[in-house]
């Protein structure tokens, strides 16, 4: 018993209070920042650089939904492309993923933002994971979202076993052939109203993933995410302020 | 004794490899595969003009080397192949995925089952749909199914069981839903970072691991040597991931029997160490941290002063905390003697890694065929014997113990002084038609990564093995005549990978 209370004591309070206040390690691969000044003519280093196609140029954009946020690109002698330790990077629609010269924060569209999920989900919300091509980095984040540290399910949002127990699904991974069935199958057992996530790179873009021979994005095609949350795999406070500012819970 | 002798991260010419007759062959690797020490460490095929080159590498941990043997199959040839599995069962898996792959059919295998359901399979009506199951004519058995969509934040995979009452008679595991074509996209992709990035994603749990595999293999092929503190970082690294994802799964172990004060203070535990990694390269999985033929993010002074901060705040409170749980008889009563692999079955299957240590089993390629710094640290192998969830367990506790140990003493042999290779080579130019094989010890066990170059220079060929991919079976064996509620707490005690499974 001694040993017991003896441990509870040297665990101290391990979460953090203010998951929306928080300061990451400045080297936190985060929002990429472009520089204001132009770049050299004729120059594409960092466009034939990256390795998941994320950047385009004239202007500079970085797509952060294909974005492995390998930093290599920020080997340009130009300087134009750097990364903060800005987490808060998820969006409701892929366009405003896409970060140039002067890309502040990255917003939700306000005219894609359904009511019914705010008015249904923004007490409570049940999601259903369904891992489909992924490499288990983002399953361990979202598990970490919920662990003493970062405690999401403060807010009410939590995962559950059952589909039909869910108010939504995010799906990880590159979504690939052979668990498209089952992928399908759990989305149609999710009750409607329902929400869709994609979470991660490989989810967003096919990630490192593009091209293989083994993807099947059908149900995105069908079905647009009401969620894109990139990095790869993202921090559980680029998750958990994603969820929260798409039910209305964020400050 | 035909084959040939080489070693660990080693490239040589491809055509040293000795063209056997199968016969020859056969006899061959069944000596080999009767000695203990020695077990096979991949056995593939790869297309050549107008047939198959079958490429056969056993590891011989005794003589720390490792022999490489092929046969040719031409594609006039239909007779079947004779089966090594009919008498060796540990070659069972690379059997059925050559078979799965290419078509080739082995006389005397007792079950050419599909392995993954790759997108280039021979037989394009095998389907995921149509997974042969044993089935049970009995009215006494009943079947459980599970997954592939499991209860939890997990991998998806399906399990049957067949059950006489609450009793698990038989396991059978059915992967391939998380396939997403790695090998094929390690030959696709063109540039060396993306495949470095490719290498980084084929199990995410186990990036220092694999990736430390893929990176010395192209340094072989580049003929790359590094120096002695890249080495160290990547050891540390690679230590500091085992510590990681050991108390992860003691964590899980603790959820999994219903020791909430465990799971809780260890999950805490755990961000610690994945923290050291955020501070050090950005990035709480070690992406970044390593790359081909340079060191991106060389240790500092402070660094190494943050390491050894987090070791030391990791340490006094996990040993109070596993102390305490090891000395639980409601955790206890859960671990032992739940889930046991004997010994025989260990080395029937041809476990690796801590499911083969844990049942008395010398295999650990950190002893057996060291690289990076592994040399120098002269490592110990921890052998328990009882193979049953609490050795798995306990298991995964002397390693942290011993890795904290070895990181610190690493710590203090990194030589701040020395120059280290922080900027990138301009290019890597690998010599064309080589061979090349590369293993290393993740958390989970061997790792094998073996490449092929062609005559100018690119990769024509490349194979992955993750451990899963032999302890899988171990799995299915350890949950015979356990209760089928131990199936939870017998799978998290191995915690395996499927992506790394399904490739």
């Amino acid at each position: 018993m001694i040993r017991t209370l003896k441990i509870i004591k040297h665990q101290g309070k391990q979460f953090i209070p203010d998951l929306q206040q928080v300061n990451l390690p400045d080297i936190h691969t985060g929002k990429p920042l472009i520089a204001e000044y132009p770049c050299k003519a004729d120059c594409a280093v960092c466009r034939e650089l990256c390795p998941t196609q994320a950047i385009s140029i004239q202007p500079v954009t970085i797509d952060m939904g294909r974005c492995v946020f390998c930093r290599e690109c920020t080997v340009c002698s130009e300087k134009i492309i750097s990364f903060s330790n800005e987490y808060k990077i998820a969006s409701n629609d892929p366009e405003l993923l896409k970060v140039t010269a002067g890309t502040e924060n990255i917003n939700f569209n306000s005219d894609f933002i359904r009511k019914e999920i705010q008015h249904f989900f923004g007490g409570s919300l049940k999601l259903r994971l369904v891992s489909d091509g992924s490499c288990n980095g983002c399953e361990l984040e979202l598990n970490a979202a919920d662990n003493v540290n970062f405690d999401m399910s403060r807010y009410g949002v939590e995962f559950v076993a059952s589909p039909r127990h869910a108010d939504g699904l995010v799906v990880t991974g590159a979504l690939v052939e052979n668990s498209i069935r089952a992928l399908e199958l759990t989305y149609e057992a999710i009750p409607a109203p329902k929400i869709l996530i994609a979470l991660g790179a490989c989810a967003i873009s096919g990630g490192i993933f593009q091209n293989s021979k083994t993807l099947n994005c059908s149900l995105f095609e069908k079905h647009k995410p009401d969620l894109y949350i990139p990095g790869c795999p993202p921090h559980p406070l680029t998750i958990i302020n994603g969820i929260l500012t798409l039910i209305g819970k964020s400050k | 004794m035909s084959y040939k002798l080489i070693e660990n991260n080693s490239a040589i010419p491809l055509q040293q490899i000795p063209v056997l007759d199968y016969n020859d062959f056969y006899k061959e690797t069944s000596v080999l595969l009767k000695n203990e020490y020695c077990h096979c460490v991949n056995y593939y095929a790869i297309p050549e003009s107008g047939g198959l080159k079958f490429i056969c590498c056993i590891a011989d941990d005794k003589a720390r080397n490792i022999l490489v043997a092929s046969f040719v199959r031409n594609n006039d040839e239909t007779s079947d192949i004779e089966s090594l599995t009919s008498r060796h069962y540990c070659m069972h898996i690379f059997e059925r995925e050559i078979h799965e792959k290419y078509g080739i059919a082995f006389s005397g295998h007792p079950w050419l089952k599909p392995v993954r359901f790759p997108f280039d399979r021979k037989d394009a009506n095998s389907d995921l749909g149509n997974y042969p199951f044993y089935d049970i004519k009995s009215h006494e058995l009943h079947e459980v199914g599970v997954g592939p969509i499991h209860a939890g934040i997990i991998e998806p995979g399906h399990f049957r069981f067949i059950c006489t009452g609450e009793k698990v008679l038989h396991l059978e595991i059915h992967l391939g839903f998380q396939h997403r074509g790695v090998e094929q996209l390690m030959l696709q992709k063109n540039s060396l970072l993306q495949k470095t990035i490719l290498a980084e994603s084929i199990v995410g749990d186990t990036v220092v691991g694999h990736n430390t595999a893929f990176v010395q293999a192209m340094e072989a092929l580049g003929e790359v040597s590094m120096p002695q503190n890249t080495k160290i970082a990547r050891t540390i690294a690679s230590e500091l991931e085992r510590i990681a994802m050991h108390t992860a799964d003691l964590s899980a172990l603790c959820t999994d029997v219903a020791y909430q004060l465990g799971s809780s203070v260890l999950q805490g535990l755990r961000t610690i160490i994945i923290n050291t990694f955020m501070i050090w390269c950005g990035n709480r999985f070690a992406r970044k941290l390593i790359r081909c033929g340079y060191e991106p993010y060389p240790l500092n002074p402070e660094l190494i002063n943050i390491i050894k901060q987090n070791l030391d705040k990791f340490e006094k409170r996990y040993i109070e905390m596993v102390d305490k749980m090891f000395d639980m008889p409601s955790v206890l009563a859960r671990f032992d003697q739940t889930g046991s692999v004997s010994k025989e079955q260990n080395l029937m299957i041809g476990a690796v890694g801590m499911a083969a240590r844990t049942a008395g089993i010398e295999r650990d390629i950190r002893q057996s065929h060291p690289y990076s710094y592994y040399n120098e640290i002269s490592h110990e192998p921890v052998i328990l014997e009882d193979g049953d969830v609490k050795a798995r367990a306990k298991l995964r506790d002397i390693e942290i113990r011993q890795s904290l140990k070895y990181i610190r003493e690493m710590l203090a042999k990194y030589d701040q002084e020395s120059v280290t290779l922080k900027t990138k080579p301009e290019t890597i130019n690998l010599k064309p038609d080589m061979f090349v094989i590369s293993l290393t010890e993740g958390w989970r066990g061997e790792i094998c990564h073996s490449a092929i170059t062609g005559n100018d220079g690119s990769l024509i060929h490349y194979k992955i093995k993750d451990p899963s991919l032999h302890n899988w079976m171990a799995l299915a064996l350890a949950v015979r005549n356990n209760d089928i509620s131990d199936f939870p707490v017998c799978n998290k005690s191995f915690n395996l990978s499927y992506c790394g499974y399904d490739l």
